[in-house]
């Protein structure tokens, strides 16, 4: 397949899945928005007066990165699950399979799409925050490189989680049992000097700490670890992540009987 | 050139019994060909379809289409080929011009383009009228012929399509024979897999019976159809008759009153049966084939391969 057609194949791919999203944009972008409103209204508004200042903030200034990047990473991953799962289901799959579409291209399109509706939802959230917070950012390039890197990862471990999944029930576990967990733990409402030494360390082992982090830091300029270590972290999912997307489709895993 | 050769392909499906769906099949189709695959469910039709289209991974085996190997230039294989499958394989709440046109752009044909050959093809399947509608929304037959024209979409070399008319109603089977015939005349190979084979007799020149994961017979239609020795014809007849006449050359039977069975060898000519009933004072109102005769045929092959052995990994070695 020349570059050229390749091209077309990958634009097809992403139009594709950006159609798909946006004209169910109701079920797609509109409920992170709502979720995050009541964040901001109840963590921010009513309980956050009480809580003090944290890393210098106030507590509504200090959580609204955290809560950004909770819906970049809930609605990438929930982008490319779904839709990759459902393609499975409905066995259109087989269309791109049938095709001469490289693995690569399948890999980039679906995970675009994915990176694409977290960031769509991620400005809807940044525009929501301005109603409750004054918003400055302290370096635009971490901001935005964290924001389009952490997207691809989520949105990556989205197509994993899609191609090993059987069931509908399958696509729900990770973001149930993994995904809720170590964003709540990853410090989108609390700094970890908060918390004892040792769970302090433990907390060091969650990725999404570092990726919060790095974006409150392109934020707000304060941060729990070294922003430089948290871009090598991400960087290395992104490296693992689509290495092992590239080496399922090649293989066929879920997908090839 | 042959559009496929395929040689000694096995595939066994692994878990308990590790079961084998091919048994080292060899198959040739000719460019150009109309080549019927035909066998009863389970004979591995879908799993040779699936490997050539790369929707199975083969165990064994060489596959080449068009000459060239589908594990070496997998991308260039899958350009040439077209599928239609058994089932459905479409997003549902897509529209029906956005599952073409996007099939088309898996295939690297620009929107313009794409668009262009999506009207073609809808046009030409009666289609174009329900473009804006979600494919949910279509009936069976219209969905069977929405997956042929995006299977023709980028105009492939082969056209590969499995049970395409399953399901679908005389007057449009027959349709869409007159299509396929067409666009077979045009230089496309055509593979077809089909229960129906009245189709088979209908559409092509050469065809394969696959059962239990082997060829059993691999020849063109006119040959199959030369190793016929007898057809059974049904007679109805315009009055009740007591004793069961006798015919030379041929073996009656009484069905009922009014009804008779008669074998007849391919060498010899009906009317002598019809002057020797005459005769006996006998008038045939109608006649018909008890079943098609390459139904006949089917099932001698098909009960000639079996009982069918163990299906194991560890029989087949055996």
């Amino acid at each position: 397949m020349r570059t050229r057609q390749t091209f077309v194949a990958f634009k097809t791919i992403l139009f594709k899945e950006l159609m798909r999203f946006t004209r169910i944009w109701v079920q797609t972008i509109l409920p992170p928005a709502i979720t995050m409103v009541l964040y901001f209204i109840i963590f921010g508004n009513l309980i956050g007066p009480r809580i003090g200042e944290m890393g210098g903030f106030n507590y509504m200034e200090y959580i609204v990165p955290g809560l950004i990047m909770m819906s970049i990473i809930t609605s990438s991953y929930a982008n490319v699950v779904s839709s990759f799962y459902s393609s499975k289901f409905q066995r259109s799959v087989e269309e791109v399979l049938v095709a001469p579409v490289p693995h690569y291209v399948i890999l980039l399109g679906f995970t675009l799409g994915g990176v694409a509706r977290g960031l769509i939802v991620g400005t809807l959230v940044t525009l929501v925050s301005l109603f409750f917070t004054d918003l400055h950012i302290h370096n635009f390039f971490i901001t935005v490189a964290v924001v389009i890197l952490t997207a691809v990862v989520f949105a990556l471990g989205g197509f994993i989680n899609a191609i090993f999944a059987k069931s509908f029930d399958d696509i729900s576990i990770v973001p149930t049992f993994v995904l809720t967990p170590l964003t709540y733990l990853g410090g989108v409402f609390y700094s970890i000097n908060l918390l004892p030494e040792f769970w302090q360390k433990v907390s060091l082992i969650n990725p999404i700490l570092y990726m919060v982090n790095a974006f409150r830091y392109g934020i707000l300029g304060v941060s729990d670890i070294n922003v430089g270590i948290a871009f090598v972290i991400i960087g290395l999912f992104v490296g693992i992540l689509f290495g092992v997307g590239i080496y399922l489709l090649h293989r066929g895993v879920g997908l090839r009987t | 050139m042959n559009a496929i050769s395929i040689s000694n392909l096995e595939k066994v499906y692994p878990g308990e019994g590790e079961a084998y769906a091919l048994k080292g099949i060899d198959l040739e189709v000719e460019e150009g060909d109309f080549f019927g695959l035909l066998g009863p469910n389970g004979a591995g039709k879908s799993t040779a379809i699936g490997i050539i289209c790369s929707l199975v991974n083969k165990t064994a085996g060489k596959v080449l289409v068009f000459g060239q190997d589908i594990d070496a230039t997998p991308v260039a294989v899958k350009a040439s080929i077209g599928m239609v499958p058994q089932e459905f394989n479409f997003s549902v709440f897509e529209k029906v011009k956005h599952i073409v046109v996007n099939q088309a752009g898996y295939y690297g044909l620009e929107r313009g383009l794409a668009y262009e050959h999506a009207e073609y093809y809808l046009k030409k399947l009666g289609l174009w009228e329900k473009r804006n509608v979600q494919a949910r929304l279509l009936s069976g037959g219209m969905k069977r012929r929405l997956m042929i024209a995006r299977a023709l979409v980028h105009e492939p070399r082969l056209l590969i399509l499995d049970e395409p008319t399953a399901g679908v109603d005389i007057e449009l089977r027959r349709s869409m024979w007159d299509f396929l015939r067409e666009i077979n005349a045009n230089g496309t190979t055509i593979i077809l897999t089909t229960h129906y084979l009245e189709e088979a007799e209908s559409l092509c020149r050469n065809l394969a019976i696959i059962d239990n994961g082997r060829i059993v017979q691999h020849t063109s239609m006119k040959d199959l159809i030369a190793q016929l020795d007898s057809e059974t014809f049904v007679l109805d007849l315009a009055r009740p008759i007591g004793i069961l006449p006798e015919a030379p050359g041929c073996v009656l039977r009484k069905v009922d009153s009014q009804t008779l069975e008669v074998d007849v060898p391919k060498e010899q000519a009906i009317n002598e049966i019809f002057t020797c009933l005459s005769d006996k004072g006998i008038e045939v109102l109608s006649m018909r084939n008890k079943t098609n005769r390459l139904e006949e045929l089917f099932l001698d092959l098909v009960k000639t391969n079996n009982p069918k052995p163990s299906t194991t990994k560890a029989a087949h070695a055996h």
